[in-house]
């Protein structure tokens, strides 16, 4: 079976059907390690990646005033147990463009393999990407993920990220976004982790909200089992008026776990704004009764509350 | 007299050594509403905590029979499978939780368009929110209720339902009481409304942790006003017979 077929068939762990890659309507690249594999484009869409031994180098662009009907979807991942995988890329929407990215991280068998993504998007003015990434890296714990991004959203531009990683362990993930948002942009950041066993997880956010009437949300949600640890920051920094930003942590420990969670607000005038709330702790007690006087037994109720919390 | 659904004698609970509920005798019977009253402080809500088995509430002395079955061993989720389940007064939030999926916990069998529409909220409208705290405090109790119904319990104990409820609810909140009788249910009925509470078949008062009073709802609130305890601070009784 070849190195395609195996990403392909991993497709389902981050809830992608397979045959996305087959459909001509859908642009996207699978790489394996620093080989791409497949690739399609759609018109607005181009895709410039290059091969080199150190790293998978490029661009996607989408053009001015595009509206891209269907998610462009981006494959990168492992099928072997070890290796590594080094993509720079430069993601630029250009003004008024309209995209949804599906980025499917995929390393089913890692046991001591390594995935770096440095990134830098640009979003141009009044144009909107959506970028939901979902990871999955097998059973083993080996995967070291170093996702680091820059991100700048032009005037009155839109930009949601959604991280996933639900299943399978997460091995060291060490993510480092930091975001700038210009006049009447919006930046929305939204993570997700279910961490076991010996996992290790920093996450840190910064949005930096420059233009006027700018905002952002953080929000981050993390449960941790077994020996996991987290350590999440989430900076939001103001510094125009009608600036709007807020920070939202949530951890629930369980086991032997431990978290910490930092929100760091500042704010540099007085016609801005930025709120946090931060939770870290077991599952709520009356979350847990109220669905124990349901009937629920105190494992199906754990599991709902996390389920829900993880959504 | 039938074979009460409810059977308590004797109970006691204390915390830091002070009695709670006080050797607190009560039964009610399969089908019937039966309302609780009493001020503040009186022990209303720890006898809801301590017949549910919440966390902390295990009593220091008496017995509770649930239809025929010893309670105080059981843990929580044994005694709602026995048909047991109550209402909280502040009911939880639960983040990415949809109503649908809340009123069909542990019954895959539920109708929650039904419950949602026994306490006049549309389905259409509800079903797919989620249980969390973009819920105002009215519309989480009405779900509370809805949850309560779609369980088809044996004894339902509803602590203040209509707590947070507008006037103009009150008729669903009490139509939700009914229904729970109408399916063959029992309601221990918390509350301080007297129109609530005048839908129960029979109504007790208790006060520091002691029923102190048994009657029809309509006695058993006039008891309460005209006598009402002055203050329960569960160190002493204030109870003054005219």
């Amino acid at each position: 079976m070849s190195d395609l077929d195996d990403l392909r068939r991993t497709l389902p762990m981050v809830g992608a059907e397979p045959a996305i890659l087959d459909d001509t309507r859908i642009a996207h690249v699978v790489a394996h390690g620093h080989r791409i594999l497949s690739r399609r484009t759609v018109p607005g869409v181009r895709v410039e990646l290059e091969e080199t031994p150190d790293a998978l180098v490029g661009t996607l662009t989408v053009e001015a005033g595009a509206q891209i009907a269907q998610p462009i979807h981006m494959c990168f991942g492992l099928a072997h147990p070890t290796g590594a995988q080094h993509i720079k890329i430069d993601v630029k929407m250009c003004e008024g463009a309209q995209a949804r990215v599906l980025s499917h991280c995929l390393f089913p068998l890692a046991q001591a393999a390594e995935h770096r993504m440095q990134a830098v998007m640009e979003i141009g003015p009044g144009a909107s990407l959506t970028y939901t990434e979902g990871h999955y890296h097998g059973p083993h714990g080996g995967m070291r993920v170093i996702p680091h991004a820059t991100i700048k959203i032009g005037q009155g531009a839109r930009y949601f990220s959604d991280f996933s990683l639900l299943s399978g362990s997460v091995g060291t993930l060490d993510i480092d976004y930091l975001v700038e948002v210009d006049a009447d942009g919006l930046a929305e950041l939204s993570a997700k982790i279910f961490a076991h066993k010996t996992d290790y997880i920093t996450l840190k956010e910064a949005v930096m909200l420059r233009g006027d009437r700018s905002r952002s949300l953080i929000k981050t949600r993390v449960v941790l089992e077994g020996q996991a640890q987290a350590d999440i920051v989430g900076i939001t920094e103001a510094y125009a008026a009608g600036a709007r930003g807020h920070v939202d942590c949530m951890e629930i420990v369980q086991g032997l776990a431990h978290a910490s969670a930092i929100p760091i607000v500042r704010v540099f005038h007085p016609e801005a704004k930025v709120t946090h709330e931060a939770a870290i702790g077991s599952v709520d007690k009356k979350e847990l009764e109220t669905l124990m006087a349901r009937g629920l037994s105190p494992e199906q109720a754990v599991e709902m509350i996390v389920s829900g919390i993880l959504r | 007299m039938p074979v009460p659904l409810l059977d308590i004698t004797g109970l006691t609970f204390e915390a830091d050594h002070r009695p709670i509920l006080d050797r607190l005798d009560l039964s009610i019977q399969p089908g019937e509403i039966h309302a609780l009253l009493g001020a503040n402080g009186s022990g209303k809500t720890t006898l809801a905590y301590v017949l549910m088995g919440c966390e902390g509430y295990a009593p220091s002395g008496g017995r509770i029979l649930f239809d025929g079955t010893d309670l105080i061993p059981l843990k929580m989720y044994e005694r709602a499978r026995l048909g047991l389940t109550l209402a909280w007064q502040e009911p939880a939030r639960f983040e990415g939780v949809t109503v649908r999926e809340y009123l069909s916990l542990g019954k895959p069998d539920a109708d929650p368009a039904e419950a949602l529409s026994h306490v006049g909220l549309d389905p259409a409208r509800y079903l797919h929110r989620r249980v969390d705290k973009a819920l105002s405090g009215g519309e989480r109790h009405r779900i509370e209720l809805a949850s309560v119904l779609s369980m088809h319990p044996k004894l339902a104990i509803l602590d203040e339902p209509s707590a947070g409820i507008d006037m103009l609810s009150i008729s669903h909140i009490i139509g939700i009481i009914r229904a729970v009788k109408a399916g063959g249910g029992s309601v221990l009925l918390i509350t301080h409304q007297e129109e609530v509470a005048l839908i129960a078949d029979r109504a007790s008062q208790l006060c520091a942790g002691r029923i102190i009073f048994s009657g029809s709802p309509r006695d058993a609130v006039d008891h309460f006003r005209g006598r009402a305890c002055v203050r329960c601070d569960g160190e002493e009784c204030h109870y003054v017979r005219p």
